[in-house]
């Protein structure tokens, strides 16, 4: 690995660790306040989700539309680790038991994403939407019921330990992974079966193995983000992750620009910022808010960025190979039957 | 030429800014914040509550005057929480780091009550929540109160109702996914059952987006109760009613304090004649206070008559600004202080006092809507 190759790797970190530094000087001489924080929190947390999702819908050109029961599961993992299990944890364990239960709550999601992954990700399209649908309500509705964990009413009492330093810290390593499995033979399987699964299929690629990989990857971020925005709030309930919350997920995505990781932090970023620049509209903002979307997706029916990347978050074929060709390592190669 | 006309429009809005800055320089304003779903699933709930604070703003002149003699403008900064955990979140964020509000009028669900609550209590900024009637909204920390009576209470007032009515079966169908229906579907049991009076059905469903209750309800109509709890969301409860009339449910109907909206009746039409339910406040209560309320709420809004959501966020700003009046200093802490210390404030609902608990002693009435979808006070119910 070339010196050069090395710094391009650890790129993106600098680039959100350059940006914390920007913003906590800012909130230390009051140009930002808490506002601005808790905003941009909730940004980043979407970017998270917004990624994951483009991994099974952008990258991997499946279609899954309950991704905010992924959150969820994570969201729950998560604060019953924190708040329920290590509830009286001396004061010195509170960050590795946070660390834990993020982990845990990933954990869960990623489990519930293989259990469904493995049923359906033998279909296809409009089918498997559907499914992940109905996972969606399922969640919803079985964390409902569950008594011990707050049930309808929720899980109050969360500890509110995630800060924009943890929060940028996942959303780095989150980027800097995803960026390079999708650019790795493996990763590039996922976009082979986007482009084409029969011809992915005929090359070798083992496709069902791939889509529930993409899934569960998917699902554990996504559990993550869950972890994260339960710590933000300090208060969870099962109807936070309705469909409503899926589809948020799914129109920063496709404004933003499927296939594209710039294009996630884009969507997001943009979307979870514009309702709140719009406040000052009153009773006037959704409707404008609603306008904006109109017209950027008739215009920009790409999404904003539309297929491109920012350098960072590239890796171009001379990253990859340093220069030369590659030597006959196709995707699939391993698979060769 | 683009930047050139930015500056020219900044320099308008500077002087203009410094013009009404002059002129509203003598006397200090105090900023209140109304936290409410303008938008959304609860726009509804959002114009009632408003209002109520309009009717509040009207009557105060906008103005205050502290316990030594200072007078403060007060300025009301409206926010939209869409009635959503996060947003409420973000707009208490703003109200507290970036306008500095002294206190926090709203947010008037339990849930947003429940996110946002501990944002102003570790900043120390009172919250008066309107309508949050779950229990654990107020032990969130020492600086969230609330106007309005809790679950339990009502649950307690719809089963002592139905029992009193001589009724001794009731059927219940409630949202399980809200906490507000569970809430009060926990309190009616409790109690219901204590007198001796038999459940003899209990159906749930799952969310406000439902439209069709006819599986629930035929269930139910099955079972013969002789009443029916409907403890349900606003926007749900119109349809219910229909429906459950043409399922063949004659037995009366009780509902919580959200069927207090003339929506309702306007959504149920003629099946809505003779749904009693618990409420907060009546807009036909003769007290002097609540006269006075109404008569300046259709003022200034000629085509609505107040309901408990409007009643409640009318009363949470009488309570913000009289706290500031009696606040040894006005600051937040102080304001803090003088809202737990609030004793026998009239009210429109009659005098009230706020509990050590942070929870107002006050009591309710039982209201029933006639076939015009117009709702007359039944009984009035003393608090514990």
């Amino acid at each position: 690995m070339s010196g050069k190759r090395i710094i391009k790797s650890i790129y993106p970190a600098l680039i959100l660790v350059v940006l914390y530094v920007v913003i906590t000087t800012l909130r230390s001489v009051k140009v930002l306040n808490g506002y601005y924080i808790q905003v941009l929190m909730f940004a980043s947390i979407n970017i998270i989700m917004t990624s994951s999702l483009n991994l099974v819908n952008g990258f991997t050109g499946q279609f899954c539309i309950g991704h905010a029961g992924f959150m969820s599961l994570g969201a729950y993992g998560a604060s019953v680790i924190t708040s329920m299990v290590f509830k009286n944890a001396p004061a010195g364990a509170t960050i590795p038991v946070y660390l834990l239960g993020l982990f845990i709550g990933g954990c869960v999601a990623a489990f519930f994403g293989l259990l469904i992954g493995i049923p359906s990700l033998k279909l296809k399209g409009d089918y498997l939407a559907i499914v992940t649908l109905a996972f969606g309500e399922i969640v919803r509705a079985l964390l409902r019921l569950m008594k011990p964990i707050g049930g309808a009413r929720g899980m109050i009492g969360i500890p509110m330990i995630s800060n924009l330093g943890w929060i940028f810290l996942f959303l780095g390593i989150v980027l800097y992974a995803l960026r390079n499995l999708i650019y790795s033979p493996f990763g590039r399987a996922f976009i082979a079966i986007r482009d084409n699964e029969i011809a992915a299929d005929a090359m070798g690629i083992n496709t069902t193995f791939y889509k529930i990989t993409s899934f569960v990857i998917a699902a554990f971020i996504a559990g993550l983000a869950g972890g994260l925005y339960a710590h933000v709030v300090g208060f969870i309930q099962p109807d936070s992750f309705s469909f409503t919350k899926s589809s948020d997920f799914l129109v920063y995505l496709y404004a933003g620009g499927s296939g594209s990781l710039t294009g996630s932090i884009v969507g997001a970023t943009l979307l979870t910022i514009l309702p709140e620049i719009l406040r000052f509209l009153s009773e006037w903002r959704l409707v404008i808010y609603a306008i904006i979307l109109v017209v950027v997706m008739i215009y920009r029916s790409e999404g904003l960025v539309g297929g491109k990347e920012l350098p960072f978050l590239r890796i171009t074929r001379k990253d990859l190979y340093g220069g030369t060709l590659p030597q006959a390592s196709s995707a699939g190669g391993k698979e060769e039957t | 030429m683009k930047h050139r006309k930015l500056a020219l429009i900044g320099s308008v809005i500077l002087a203009a800014a410094m013009v009404t800055g002059a002129f509203a320089g003598e006397a200090e304003t105090l900023k209140i914040g109304l936290v409410c779903p303008i938008s959304g699933n609860s726009a509804i709930a959002g114009k009632y509550i408003t209002h109520g604070v309009d009717t509040a703003q009207a009557e105060l002149g906008g103005k205050v005057t502290a316990k030594d003699g200072t007078e403060y403008n007060l300025e009301f900064i409206y926010m939209d929480n869409e009635a959503q955990e996060d947003k409420t979140v973000n707009v208490f964020q703003k109200l507290i780091e970036e306008e500095e509000v002294i206190a926090i009028v709203g947010p008037d669900m339990s849930k947003c009550a429940l996110a946002a609550g501990p944002i102003a209590q570790n900043a120390g900024c009172p919250v008066v929540a309107t309508f949050a009637t779950n229990t654990a909204v107020t032990e969130v920390g020492d600086y969230i109160f609330r106007a309005c009576f809790i679950d339990p209470f009502q649950g307690k007032m719809a089963a002592n109702y139905i029992w009193g009515k001589g009724y001794k079966t009731t059927g219940i169908m409630y949202n399980n996914a809200d906490a507000y229906p569970t809430g009060l579907v926990d309190a009616f049991k409790e109690v219901y059952e204590g007198l001796g009076g038999e459940i003899v059905a209990i159906e749930e469903y799952s969310g406000s987006d439902i439209k069709d209750y006819n599986v629930q309800l035929t269930k139910i109509a099955s079972a013969e109760p002789e009443a029916l709890f409907l403890p349900n969301l606003l926007g749900e409860l119109g349809l219910q009613i229909q429906q459950a009339r043409s399922a063949g449910l004659t037995c009366p109907i009780v509902c919580g304090d959200s069927a207090d909206t003339p929506e309702v009746g306007e959504v149920a039409g003629e099946a809505v004649k003779g749904v009693g339910y618990v409420s907060a406040f009546s807009a036909e209560s003769t007290a002097d206070a609540a006269v006075a309320f109404v008569e300046k709420y259709t003022e200034l809004n000629p085509d609505e008559l107040p309901n408990s959501n409007a009643e409640l966020a009318y009363e949470a700003t009488m309570m913000v600004a009289n706290a500031i009046e009696n606040a040894d200093e006005v600051t937040r802490e102080g304001v803090r202080n003088a809202l737990a210390s609030i004793q026998d404030l009239e009210l429109p609902s009659g005098k009230m006092t706020m509990a050590e608990d942070r929870n107002p002693i006050k009591g309710g009435v039982v209201m029933e809507y006639d076939e015009e979808g117009v709702s007359h006070f039944v009984e009035a119910v003393a608090a514990d």
